[in-house]
């Protein structure tokens, strides 16, 4: 499904003349597209200063390379490396190289912030990049705006756009959870039910989707039956599932972690073929094979994914040029090792954002980090409207709130069909949007 | 779910933790009955068993029965030999001495943590069960490979039970750990008895953790928790003692199991904290502990 839409080279300064998305928002930027980036920007700031120095742009990568993000900091390292490397194919960023400087961070949000602070101080990196886990995010965030150093997570949380956070963190190439929920809410309570039962982590992941998804359903005439938050170290699932109450139409499950495989098996075993229906987000499933023993229960339950793990499902050419320059296969696995599933519906945030600074970088004229040129960064960005699907944004058209350091994009519903995710639904962006409650512009930098 | 089967499945799923409990703690028991050494690396053992059991799923594949069958004998073997080798390397070389044998386990917590790391990767690994049922209870389903996990760790605890009562090395133990000096005396070999006591603690936390892996995954940092819950079985049963710590593994198993079901896990825990607060108030030696050595 989906035709494909937008330029194939959305960073090339030669595809001007490309196919701009339908998306209302989006047209806004036209002018701003032929200042050179495939970026929807207001009025045209400038293009790209570029040249001159030739020291390479170093992005400082914080990974999580162990602890219990392991998986995903796996597979963002690689569609990192695959991003810069594509990047350095078409001319580097405003013709300089761009090299990551990756630092594992084991998933911990203490050793983050000192992760934050080493790349900033010892590695003198231009920008920092690539955070997942929310409590690493919300760990490291104070520390890079305390040496007012730009930091773009990856990590879906509310905490960017909530306000929380400060000027310096960016997050444009991934949705945040409370755009998921909303976008795909309504489509839940109308196609399996409105009495609904949450399952989720127990730390600020979780509770944003406990939030937004309450307020979702009472919204849309719903109720929540129960609202279950299981630690995210747990490793024995069977004694909660008792709490969902028996006239629960829908079971909405959210889990992270090395015990995911192990949440869903058990969940199967406990309710067998008397399952109420089940909408998860694939973050269940990241990284898991869905053709894993004791999955088969999942059969004809539905998954929100970001972008479809399987090939052919949301069918451009610019997904099939990522899916093939980040090794994956067209099950959602490494072409290398087919039990390597990779965690789809999130890594595309690692190549998307690195494009995104990449604009940034050019539209802004930044050099060096000096607080002019990342102050200019910073505004720069938080001018954008928007980014054009293209290579450079597989996942389809994107939205920018400047105010909200955050952007909004489409969202699709899978159904679990003999161990394949078939999208059944694909949302609108407009679906996704919500009243901001915040207003990065602003603050003091 | 009505009262009754939550009541079954709390039961259930109690003394299914229970048992594995029990089996994990009555090692760090042993060996600081015996050794009165803290062993902080004990939840280590049990990481090291639940990885070895992937790794031999990886090697040997089908049939899983085959793969649990090789990891049942190699991980505990394997893991007993690691500990000898600890033995041999380091806590001889402290002398057992109580406090530096805290800092010595602390390392080589490390060390095998970060080991594993390495070798094995930062990744969950599932590894098959060697048989799967889905037992049927009309209110809920059960994994009956998890009533075979508590069924071994019941045969297992026996086979401790009996070993320490009935032989020979079993009464070497128990004179080493009465009195050490006169053991010694009397010809108790209590270097190889220590030895030998560090390698089957270890060798148990390997075998409760192949028997669980397949109902969890193996993961590098896995050992934390039984770690701690072992502690507070041995602290809450008296230290070094077998009787206590396998009772105060299914009084703590059980409560966690109905307390987990009926209100929530994280009550639960800090329930059996709080249980260890005020044992060590108002019995500081433990429920069935002796006097201080």
């Amino acid at each position: 499904m989906g035709a494909s839409r937008g330029g194939d080279e959305s960073t090339s300064s030669s595809s001007q003349a490309r196919r701009i998305s339908r998306r209302g928002a989006l047209k806004t930027g036209l002018a701003g597209a032929a200042a050179g980036a495939g970026l929807l920007t207001v009025g045209g700031i400038p293009a790209a200063r570029a040249a001159g120095s030739d020291r390479p742009i170093r992005i400082g990568f914080q990974v999580h390379r162990t602890g219990i993000g392991a998986v995903y900091g796996r597979w963002y390292e690689r569609t990192a490396n695959a991003a810069a490397a594509y990047i350095n194919e078409l001319g580097g960023i405003a013709g300089r190289p761009v090299e990551l400087v990756a630092e594992d961070d084991g998933t911990d949000p203490r050793r983050g912030a000192e992760v934050v602070e080493k790349l900033a101080t010892r590695e003198q990196v231009d920008f920092v990049y690539g955070t997942l886990f929310s409590h690493v995010v919300i760990g490291s965030a104070p520390r890079a705006g305390e040496l007012k150093i730009p930091y773009f997570v990856v990590s879906e949380g509310y905490h960017v756009a909530s306000g929380k956070l400060n000027r310096y963190v960016f997050q444009p190439g991934i949705t945040d959870v409370r755009s998921q929920i909303t976008a795909v809410a309504g489509w839940m309570m109308g196609n399996l039910g409105k009495k609904v039962a949450m399952i989720f982590p127990d730390y600020a992941f979780g509770y944003d989707h406990r939030d937004f998804l309450s307020a979702a359903v009472e919204a849309g005439g719903g109720t929540v039956t129960a609202r279950i938050a299981i630690p995210p170290t747990e490793t024995a699932y069977s004694k909660y599932f008792p709490r969902i109450p028996a006239d629960t139409e829908v079971l909405y499950h959210v889990m992270v972690g090395p015990g995911v495989l192990t949440f869903v098996r058990e969940m199967g075993e406990h309710f067998g073929s008397r399952r109420p229906a089940v909408f998860g987000f694939v973050d269940s499933l990241e990284g898991v094979p869905m053709t894993s023993p004791g999955l088969e229960f999942l059969d004809g339950t539905y998954l929100w994914e970001a972008m479809p793990r399987q090939a052919g499902q949301y069918d451009t050419p610019h997904e099939r040029f990522y899916r093939e320059r980040v090794g994956v296969g067209p099950d959602g696995a490494s072409i290398r090792d087919p039990k390597d599933v990779s965690t789809y519906s999130h890594m595309f945030g690692c190549w998307e954002t690195l494009f995104a600074i990449k604009e940034a970088v050019e539209q802004s004229g930044y050099r060096d980090p000096t607080p002019a040129d990342r102050k200019a960064l910073i505004e720069t960005l938080e001018g954008f409207h928007g980014f054009n699907e293209g290579r450079s944004h597989p996942q389809g058209p994107k939205v920018f709130d400047g105010r909200l350091h955050q952007c909004f994009g489409q969202q699709f519903v899978s159904k679990v069909n003999a161990g394949k995710l078939e999208v059944v639904h694909r949302t609108a962006i407009e679906d996704s949007r919500y009243e901001p409650a915040a207003d990065y512009t602003k603050m003091a930098l | 779910m009505s009262l009754g089967p939550h009541l079954l499945l709390a039961l259930l799923e109690g003394l299914v933790g229970a048992c594995v409990l029990a089996l994990t703690a009555l090692g760090l028991a042993l060996v600081f009955g015996v050794m009165r050494i803290v062993n902080v690396a004990h939840g280590e053992f049990f990481m090291l068993g639940a990885v070895i059991a992937a790794a031999c799923a990886g090697l040997v594949g089908d049939p899983p029965w085959l793969a649990f069958g090789c990891a049942l004998l190699v991980a505990p073997l394997a893991v007993a030999a690691v500990a000898t080798a600890a033995d041999w390397a380091v806590l001889r070389r402290v002398r057992y001495d109580p406090e530096s044998t805290i800092v010595a386990t602390i390392g080589l917590l490390y060390i095998v943590q970060q080991s594993v790391l390495v070798l094995h990767g930062p990744d969950a690994r599932a590894v098959p069960a060697p048989f799967y049922v889905r037992l049927d209870l009309g209110w809920f389903g059960y994994n009956g490979y998890k009533l075979m996990v508590a069924g071994a760790a019941v045969t297992l605890l026996l086979a401790v039970w009996l070993g320490l009562g009935r032989t020979r090395l079993g009464l070497y133990m128990r004179a080493t750990q009465q009195d050490r000096e006169m053991a010694t005396a009397l010809g108790v070999p209590v270097r190889r008895v220590y030895a030998t006591v560090f390698a089957l603690g270890a060798a148990l936390a390997a075998v409760a953790g192949v028997l669980v892996v397949p109902i969890q995954q193996a993961h590098y940092l896995m050992g934390l928790d039984p770690l701690l819950l072992s502690f507070i079985v041995v602290i809450v049963g008296g230290l070094g003692s077998l009787k206590g710590a396998v009772i105060a593994a299914f009084v703590i198993g059980v409560s966690d199991g109905f307390v987990s079901v009926l209100f929530s896990p994280t009550l639960a825990k800090i329930l059996a904290t709080l249980l260890v607060a005020m044992v060590l108030v108002v019995r500081p030696r433990g429920l069935f502990g002796t006097s201080e050595a």
